[in-house]
């Protein structure tokens, strides 16, 4: 066999059941991503929803958080699911950059890029800065393990004072910082994520292609506007 | 002493001779295909497509071509169309003008039967490639598009964008990687024919180079066919890739295959003039620029003024001068001559006054730059990029260049030469085009020889070959390869003081001047005194560096270009033996008053076959007479 | 003009390359980015040294045998053209060029700047094609295809095939060939039948050859000199999944 028609041994190799196929190719996995991916946007933006609410007053806020309470199981499926996406997603861009990093074992001496935004290249730096702050935000308002005194706070209705913990939270400046840089990754990663879910849906085209960038980027930063809105507030003493 | 080449037309009327013969050729049984190795040389539009086709048909198929891919071939850029007689205009279009067209376009000089043949075939090509998925241009109504082309007087020819050739080759690729994917085809790639293997005077085998890893082996089978395109390289600037060499038929002919009418090239007008002696290439420029361009050159030797400052009343518009009714439209040939006799004279423009205007400033004046752009826009812009020149602001510069040759092996009517089971497909032969080519036709061509003709006429061949394959351990396999090894050993053993390269342009030039455009006795004498030293030198001072046993790009072009070297001999022997002026040839001792081509029919209507008798002797030519039963001579005039 | 070139070498495939700085001097403005390769060589041979192997046939910018990544990109400046049809007059005097390979595991170094990109026609020979046997086919205008969709077929027909895209793809993805190609196909009526089954086997074999994925940045979009929109892989990602159900359903 001539050597000019070698080929290195195949990279990857195909099940034989279709799911796991599907999962396998590099475009199923990318659906997958990039369902999980809608998902989590999904809940990002009803978290937001959720958390402006602490603009209408303690009462509102608490309130809607009693009622997510009271969901009882509901509450739990709605957030194992989401635990299980956030795993896949996870995974499979895992999987997915180890691939790439593969499949170009030795970087140009000089970059070059054209296109390609500084955002989309660092998906997977932001997501993992975006996990780290996932789990702290967890600890911190959901389990409360970091500020167990969280625990105690209760309105004059008796339901958890949601409000004022989120108040004590963010008034520590630093916190508020990890918080806000956190939000600016999440939305860098969310902008590139939502023109990424259409491509990969195949919904995009090359008419709409300008109008689902600048999308994404709107989409995002009105994302981390609101977010920020809440810590900065805070500090800033008009929330109290 | 000239013998006659039998031809194996079948007899009976033209319009029945086709389909007579694929009645009466001889079949192979499907279990019997199985048995027969087939090794095809190249895979542009006829080797892929024949390539495929027999693989479909069940025959094991080895194919090679020197480039990374079987898609690069350089089929690929052919920009026009491609033609076919299927008058879906409506506009009076037949087979038969298809074939009129066609022979009178080659001066005469080419075989009736092939060409009605070859006009018949043509809408098969049409169907063929449609179902492939060839997107070809579309009217609204989802119907196939077509245009008028090269000045023909009916719109036939069929295109993609400006990329026929490539959506062609595409199509016939992609059948081919269809073939290698069922294991009915082998590609090689990447490997270089270096040589052609008889056993019992039959074709049966090849020497290749790989390209990568130099190894030099042997491939047996049971017939060979080259569809290695043509040698335009001889010149070497032309609009031929950098890789296209006449090595494959070259190395046929010294095995004792008839190379017929080397002297027949074409030689495109509308070319970017050459810039420099670093030049490695020429560009075609669609010749439709020619529609809203004029032609013209200062009427003062050396006037190196810029073209706006030069008063109309010193300009020469020589093609509408000379050519009133035509003007500017003339055909290839007279456009290219004419644009020759002016730069001989001094008055070419540009670097090394090699180049002649053509302007569009009068059309922008009338029909605004905008039309100009919707019409020409993609053309300026390559003119733009490739000599950094606003053609809107200032005439573009344009030179003829070699584009196609007509010249190859010679064939019979099976496509097949004169040794048994060697045959040659597409540019590689010589069949179809005579003395010049029309525009459109070079794709309909291989395609033709590829997809419909090969299939039928290798079983004639094969029929009688069962259990007759050589094998590669056999004497004469082992003789070859040893002889391509020390030709090898020996390009490396030169080590002279000058590279390949130079010799290769030297030789282009001598043959541009004496066996170009415009050809004279004197010339080609000139030029046959010269190449043969010019060879001598090569062997003695030329330098090859590197080793023979990896990827050598030296080494790959001093074979090629050593072919060449004798090669060009050989052309311009044919041209001092075609004592007339036709098509593509044009001998300045037979033009008429007026300086226009003069044909000779009396002595000259035949094919010159020429037969290799060993290195530094004379070739023998052999003829082929034409024989028109079913048109007239007649002179080409376009005063 | 006079050039300070950086320029990989790498005796095959197996060997450790590096970068070689040559001089390229007095080089004509008017001159292709190849033509003053070819003049860097020819200074070489006459020294005696071993010139740099680089792949190029036709020069005019349709073959897709070019290959080399100039300062980080394929094809070098410019949009839309390969770096047969790239000037000397786009750089400036003095520059400092950096010349190397595609870079891409798919694509094994041959030779210098000589990368072997069978892997391209093997993703082609997985089902890049409409298999009709010559002879068979019916009469051409017997399939109206609307001028639309005739259009787009032509502008993913195209492709080059020189492999730029993976090249500039940041993860070495071949998507935008791929997608090229069956989009190509997919759009046409003849395509159809063999539509389902291409798309699974080609993206499969693709996956096989060991390209990456595609993160959607459009690096291959920038870079391509036939001006494939990245458009066509959002139809193949829809095509792929598509294709992938009704393979599923429809193997026994």
């Amino acid at each position: 066999m001539p050597v000019a028609t070698l080929t290195p041994a195949p990279a990857r190799k195909f099940s034989r059941n279709p799911l796991i196929a599907f999962y396998q190719s590099s475009i199923g996995k990318k659906w997958i991503v990039g369902a999980t991916g809608a998902i989590l946007f999904a809940y990002v933006i009803g978290h937001l929803i959720g958390n402006l609410q602490v603009f209408l007053g303690p009462d509102r806020i608490n309130g809607y958080a009693q009622f997510l309470h009271d969901l009882g199981p509901t509450l739990w499926v709605i957030r194992l699911s989401l635990l299980l996406a956030f795993i896949i997603h996870i995974v499979a861009t895992i999987q997915l950059a180890q691939q790439n990093k593969a499949a170009r074992p030795q970087a140009y001496a000089v970059q070059g890029y054209q296109r390609s935004t500084l955002t989309s290249r660092t998906m997977v730096v932001s997501g993992l800065i975006v996990l780290c702050f996932v789990i702290y935000h967890l600890l911190h308002f959901t389990f409360e393990a970091t500020n167990p005194v969280f625990r105690t706070l209760e309105d004059s209705h008796g339901r958890h004072d949601v409000y004022r913990m989120l108040i004590l939270g963010f008034r520590k400046p630093l916190i508020s910082f990890f918080y806000v840089l956190s939000m600016f990754l999440l939305a860098c990663h969310l902008s590139h994520g939502f023109a990424s879910v259409v491509q990969t849906f195949g919904i995009n085209n090359s008419k709409i292609s300008g109008i689902v960038a600048r999308s994404g980027e709107s989409l995002a930063s009105l994302i981390f506007i609101g977010y920020i809105s809440i810590p900065i507030f805070i500090l800033l003493r008009i929330v109290h | 002493m000239a013998t006659i080449c039998d031809s194996k037309i079948p007899a009976g009327p033209l319009e029945k001779k086709w389909s007579k013969h694929q009645a009466e050729s001889k079949l192979v049984s499907p279990a019997n295909k199985r048995k027969f190795e087939i090794l095809v040389v190249g895979s542009g539009l006829a080797g892929a497509s024949a390539a495929a086709t027999l693989g479909e048909l069940g025959y094991h198929v080895k194919c090679f071509c020197y480039q990374d891919s079987p898609r690069r071939a350089h089929s690929i850029a052919a920009q026009g169309g491609i033609n076919a007689a299927k008058n879906y205009q409506n506009d009076g279009d037949s087979v038969f003008r298809l074939f009129y067209d066609t022979i009178k376009g080659g001066d005469f000089r080419s075989r009736e039967a092939n060409v009605y043949r070859l006009a018949e075939i043509s809408n098969l090509i049409i169907d063929q490639c449609a179902a492939q998925g060839v997107p070809f241009a579309r009217e609204y109504s989802g119907l196939l598009a077509n245009r008028s082309f090269g000045g023909a007087q009916v719109s036939r020819t069929f295109y993609a964008r400006g990329q026929t050739g490539q959506q062609l080759l595409l199509g016939a690729y992609q059948a081919l990687e269809r073939q290698i994917s069922l294991n009915a085809v082998k590609m090689f790639p990447r490997t270089e024919m270096l040589d052609l293997v008889l056993v019992d005077n039959h074709a049966k085998g090849i020497v290749v180079r790989d390209l990568v890893t130099g190894e030099i082996s042997s491939h047996a089978g049971d017939a060979v066919i080259l569809a290695t395109g043509g040698y335009g390289n001889v010149f070497y600037l032309s609009t031929n890739a950098r890789g296209c060499n006449v090595t494959a038929t070259y190395r046929a002919f010294k095995r004792g295959a008839l190379f017929a009418n080397p002297c027949f090239t074409q030689i495109h007008p509308t070319c970017i003039p050459v810039s420099g002696s670093y030049q490695s290439k020429l560009t075609l420029m669609s010749e439709s620029l020619r529609n809203d361009g004029r032609v013209w050159v200062p009427k003062r030797k050396g006037d190196n003024r810029p073209p706006r400052e030069i008063p109309d009343s010193e300009r020469d518009y020589y093609l509408e001068r000379k050519y009133p009714s035509f003007g500017n439209l003339a055909p290839r040939d007279i456009a290219s001559r004419s644009a020759k006799e002016v730069c001989d004279e001094g008055r070419g423009v540009g670097p090394g006054g090699l180049g002649v205007y053509l302007d569009f400033a009068e059309s922008i004046g009338r029909l605004g730059e905008k039309t100009i752009r919707e019409r020409y826009g993609n053309l300026f812009e390559m003119y733009h990029n490739i000599t950094g020149e606003d053609a809107y602001q200032r005439p573009m510069r344009i030179y003829p260049a070699v584009h196609y040759t007509m010249g190859g092996l010679w064939v019979d009517y099976n496509l097949m030469s004169n040794i048994p089971g060697l045959h040659v497909l597409g540019e590689a032969n010589f069949s179809d085009h005579g003395a010049n080519r029309l525009g459109a036709s070079a794709l309909m061509q291989g395609l033709a020889d590829g997809y419909f003709v090969i299939p039928y006429t290798l079983g004639n061949y094969l029929a009688n070959q069962s259990g007759k394959k050589a094998s590669v351990e056999r004497p004469e396999f082992k003789a070859v390869e040893e002889q391509a090894r020390q030709r090898v050993t020996k390009l490396l053993s030169i080590r002279g003081k000058r590279t390949v390269t130079s010799f290769h342009r030297e030789l282009g030039l001598l043959v541009w001047e004496n066996c170009g455009m415009a050809r004279s006795a004197e010339g080609l004498q000139a030029a046959l005194g010269e190449i043969p030293q010019l060879r001598e030198e090569f062997w003695h001072n030329a330098n090859v560096l590197g080793e023979g046993n990896d990827l050598n790009q030296s080494l790959e072009h001093a074979g090629r270009v050593a072919d060449f070297l004798e090669f060009a001999e050989l052309m311009c022997l044919d041209a001092l033996d075609r004592n007339e002026s036709c098509g593509g040839h044009f001998r300045v001792e037979h033009a008429t008053e007026d300086g226009e081509a003069l044909r000779n029919d009396d002595d000259y209507c035949h094919v010159s076959a020429w037969e290799y008798n060993g290195s530094g002797k004379q070739p023998t030519r052999h003829i082929e007479p034409l024989i028109f039963d079913n048109v007239k001579l007649a002179q080409r005039s376009y005063k | 003009m006079n050039f300070n070139l950086k320029i990989w070498r790498q005796a095959e495939g197996s060997a450790a390359g590096k970068f070689v700085d040559y001089q390229a001097k007095e080089i004509p403005a008017e001159a292709s980015f190849l033509e003053m390769l070819d003049i860097v060589n020819e200074g070489l041979i006459a020294r005696n040294e071993e010139p740099v192997a680089f792949d190029s046939d036709c020069r005019e910018g349709i073959c897709g045998t070019c290959s080399l990544v100039i300062n980080g990109v394929p094809h070098g400046p410019g949009k839309a053209k390969t770096t047969c049809q790239l000037y000397m007059r786009r750089f400036r005097d003095g520059d400092t060029i950096w010349v190397e390979p595609f870079r891409v595991l798919a694509f094994p170094i041959i030779k210098d700047l000589i990368v072997n990109r069978s892997a391209l026609d093997q993703i082609v020979e997985a089902g890049g094609y409409i298999s009709v046997r010559a002879g068979s086919a019916p009469e051409a205008n017997g399939i109206a295809v609307s001028k639309r969709d005739a259009d787009l077929s032509m502008e993913a027909a195209a492709c080059i095939g020189c492999g730029a895209c993976a090249a500039a793809c940041p993860n070495s993805s071949a998507m935008l060939f791929t997608a090229a190609k069956i989009s190509h196909l997919g759009l046409l009526p003849q395509g159809q039948v063999e539509r389902s089954r291409r798309a699974v086997s080609m993206v499969r074999k693709m996956d096989e050859l060991g390209f990456g994925n595609c993160s959607n940045q459009y690096e291959c979009e920038a870079v391509c000199p036939a001006e494939i929109s990245a458009g066509f892989i959002a139809r193949l990602n829809r095509d792929y999944a598509g294709s992938a159900v009704k393979e599923a359903v429809l193997a026994e």
